[in-house]
């Protein structure tokens, strides 16, 4: 619990935070054409959106959330049914989607 | 040795072992806020296979979502980033009041506990003020008799409002700002203007060529704003994902701000002081801190992609 001395951690993941989110607007604003390309079913700044916001999503729940400083039965309580179940159901809804059009 | 297996087994369900490490309130917290995730997930993929389906008319956020108070004209994404900046802010000032509250300094507890409830409230007004833009809508649509979306265009392929197409270029306003029109006028209107025309929205949108864009508006009707049944902006299932997404967000907010109120009455009452410990405080910033991270899902998948 070092990390728990003062409140410049806070401040950290408050700025990582503010700067992240700002360059993802700027990015849905300008829209760069060679971030358009398409991969894989979608366009490269939509990858980079979404590794932007786990990105965020993991500062929030790590520092904010506190749970890089449980315990490993605690943290395995929580990561573990939200990393199978979430991506499951979206790999479910995305190879199943597509008979959408057949 | 069986004995001693005894005696461990005993104070297992005594209460001595707390194999996660964390207090029951926290932890029962914690399996609300994982089942909520689940649901959020739920709705996010929904969203996006209705998306998937309609994807070449499916409405574009940045083009739906364009005012900002007090500034006219097209401000993409910059009304979204202010509420989301709102939110981090008053996460920020969760976790301080949480630290503080570890450290058992009441009167900082206080203060951050104030600033949460007010950037929490902050954030539910802005959203309301964008529900009331998007049902009141902007530019007005045709809907075909097969439900269809279809916004005017200009011979130079600028979007136009009602207002525009009603009024002339010169007089009208790029928003209808509130004025409602009659089928009549905007037929009318539609019929005299011969190099205007009508395109579904979306980013591989159809163009109908002027004299089949008159035939779907006399066999269609004209939608102003958007509700459950009837949307200019595109497809219905875009506001009814909207309407629900980020409804039950913003109610996430809102029951999130009347718990924060309650435990900050109970801080100026000294509940906690007396009580030894701000756990209290603790739990709810676990809720408040997954009120923001939901934000920051439905920031992404609603307002970017």
């Amino acid at each position: 619990m070092a990390e728990h001395n003062g409140t410049w951690w806070i401040w950290k993941v408050f700025w990582i935070l503010l700067i992240v989110t700002t360059v993802e607007v700027v990015l849905g604003i300008i829209k760069p054409e060679f971030m358009l390309t398409p991969v894989a079913g979608t366009s490269i700044l939509n990858y980079v959106f979404i590794i932007l916001t786990i990105f965020k999503a993991a500062y929030i729940v790590q520092v904010f959330m506190h749970v890089k400083f449980e315990n490993k039965a605690m943290k395995y309580s929580l990561y573990l049914p939200t990393l199978i179940l979430i991506p499951y159901l979206t790999f479910i809804l995305l190879t199943e989607g597509s008979y959408l059009f057949q | 040795m069986a004995s001693t297996a005894e005696i461990k087994e005993e104070n297992h369900w005594g209460g001595a072992s707390r194999p996660l490490g964390a207090r029951y309130g926290k932890l029962m917290m914690w399996f609300f806020l994982l089942s909520d995730a689940l649901t959020f997930s739920g709705f996010l993929t929904a969203y996006g296979l209705m998306r998937f389906k309609y994807e070449k008319t499916w409405p574009i956020a940045e083009n739906v979502f364009t005012h900002f108070p007090g500034i006219e004209g097209d401000q993409p994404l910059l009304y979204v980033a202010l509420m989301t900046f709102i939110l981090i802010m008053s996460s920020v000032t969760m976790v301080l009041a949480v630290n503080a509250g570890e450290k058992m300094k009441r009167g900082a507890v206080t203060n951050w506990m104030l600033l949460t409830i007010i950037g929490g409230l902050i954030f539910v007004g802005s959203q309301a003020w964008e529900w009331y833009h998007f049902i009141s809508g902007d530019t007005g649509a045709i809907e075909t008799d097969h439900a269809e979306i279809l916004h005017v265009y200009n011979e130079e392929g600028e979007r136009l409002s009602f207002s525009q197409l009603v009024h002339g270029m010169e007089n009208g306003h790029a928003s209808n700002h509130g004025e409602t029109f009659t089928k009549e006028e905007v037929l009318s209107a539609l019929k005299a203007n011969t190099t205007y025309y009508l395109q579904e929205p979306g980013k591989a949108g159809e163009k109908f060529d002027h004299v089949a864009s008159v035939t779907f508006l006399e066999q269609g009707d004209i939608v102003q704003g958007a509700n459950m049944t009837h949307n200019e902006y595109g497809r219905k299932q875009f506001a009814n994902f909207f309407f629900f997404i980020t409804g039950f967000h913003g109610f996430h907010v809102f029951s999130g701000v009347v718990i924060n109120f309650v435990i900050f009455y109970n801080i100026l009452l000294g509940t906690y002081e007396r009580r030894g410990h701000y756990r209290m405080v603790e739990k709810v910033g676990l809720y408040w801190h997954f009120v923001d991270l939901v934000w920051v899902f439905v920031f992404t998948f609603f307002y970017l992609v």
